[in-house]
């Protein structure tokens, strides 16, 4: 099984980086993105494992792991 | 009194630590192997700043997981001194020893250079040599300094008297100038409410010769021999 999680800062959180990334949108001309916002993805292959544990395990090590709760939010979806 | 000084795979700080503890200071100073499960009955441990696992996922999220963390987490709930200079800041918030969070500096830049920071509270073990309000001249070298925490964590620090420093001007003027990676309430260095666990962003262990420029740094080396003493 196959799992994409997305990690990207919380809306309370300015992200400096895709601010930098708007910018230069905007000096190339691309004038009506508003906002970017800049994250990290993690794919995470799972072997032997019922879909159930998986909806247990993805949050967790989300959690634990791969954001900082204090400044970012996480999204996943299962790939195949 | 002995010092204990953490290795982890990209720390760059150690010896300039041990330098600072063992031939300016005359203490008894130990190196503690990240792998190892033993801190070897020294009284202060301290992070020191680097690169630790090249600052993957983010700057100290994975030394966090070395097996020597958890005693030193063991030896801070005892009431045991810990400093994280840099690099071991991040860290200790990565292992919730600290609250908060680092963000990446607010122009976007690595910073090298010295700042001024500003002593905000003196009854610390690592401030008690100096004097509140006091400016002292201590280099930084970072890319995520730039503290961050929700308003009720900073609410919370503020309550309790834990921001140690702030960064200022060099008249020890607080304003945006002065902060220069944008840290909220100008935070560079904090500690927790038991009082026994300090992170700080500037790095003391290069600014205690003469030599080096600056000599301020001594205050904190100082203030913890004093403390254990």
């Amino acid at each position: 099984m196959k799992v994409r999680v997305l990690v990207s800062f919380k809306d309370s959180v300015l992200d400096p980086q895709g601010q930098t990334v708007k910018n230069a949108l905007h000096t190339l001309g691309y004038k009506n993105i508003s906002d970017v916002r800049q994250g990290k993805v993690f794919e995470v292959d799972i072997t032997d494992m019922s879909d159930a544990d998986i909806e247990k395990i993805i949050p967790e090590i989300s959690n634990k792991v791969l954001a900082n709760p204090i400044i970012e939010k996480f999204t996943w979806e299962i790939l195949e | 009194m002995k010092f204990g000084i953490v290795i982890f795979p990209g720390s760059n700080c150690d010896y300039d630590t041990f330098n600072v503890l063992r031939d300016v200071f005359h203490m008894e100073t130990v190196f503690l192997w990240h792998k190892d499960h033993n801190i070897k009955d020294v009284d202060c441990i301290i992070l020191p700043g680097g690169f630790s696992y090249g600052d993957y996922l983010r700057s100290g999220a994975i030394a966090r997981f070395s097996p020597l963390m958890q005693e030193v987490k063991e030896f801070a709930m005892k009431g045991g001194l810990v400093l994280g200079i840099c690099n071991g800041f991040q860290v200790l918030l990565e292992l919730g020893l600290l609250p908060g969070a680092m963000l990446r500096n607010k122009n976007l830049k690595f910073l090298c250079q010295h700042v001024h920071i500003r002593i905000e509270e003196k009854k610390t073990p690592f401030t008690k040599r100096g004097e509140k309000g006091q400016v002292l001249r201590i280099p930084i070298a970072h890319f995520d300094g730039n503290y961050y925490d929700s308003e009720e964590g900073i609410e919370t620090l503020i309550e309790n008297n834990q921001i140690v420093f702030r960064y200022s001007e060099h008249n020890g003027l607080i304003s945006d100038k002065g902060n220069v990676n944008g840290s909220k309430e100008s935070v560079a260095g904090i500690i927790n409410k038991a009082g026994n666990v300090m992170g700080m962003m500037p790095h003391p262990e290069r600014a205690s010769e003469a030599i080096l420029g600056s000599e301020d740094g001594k205050i904190i080396f100082q203030s913890i021999i004093d403390w254990l003493a």
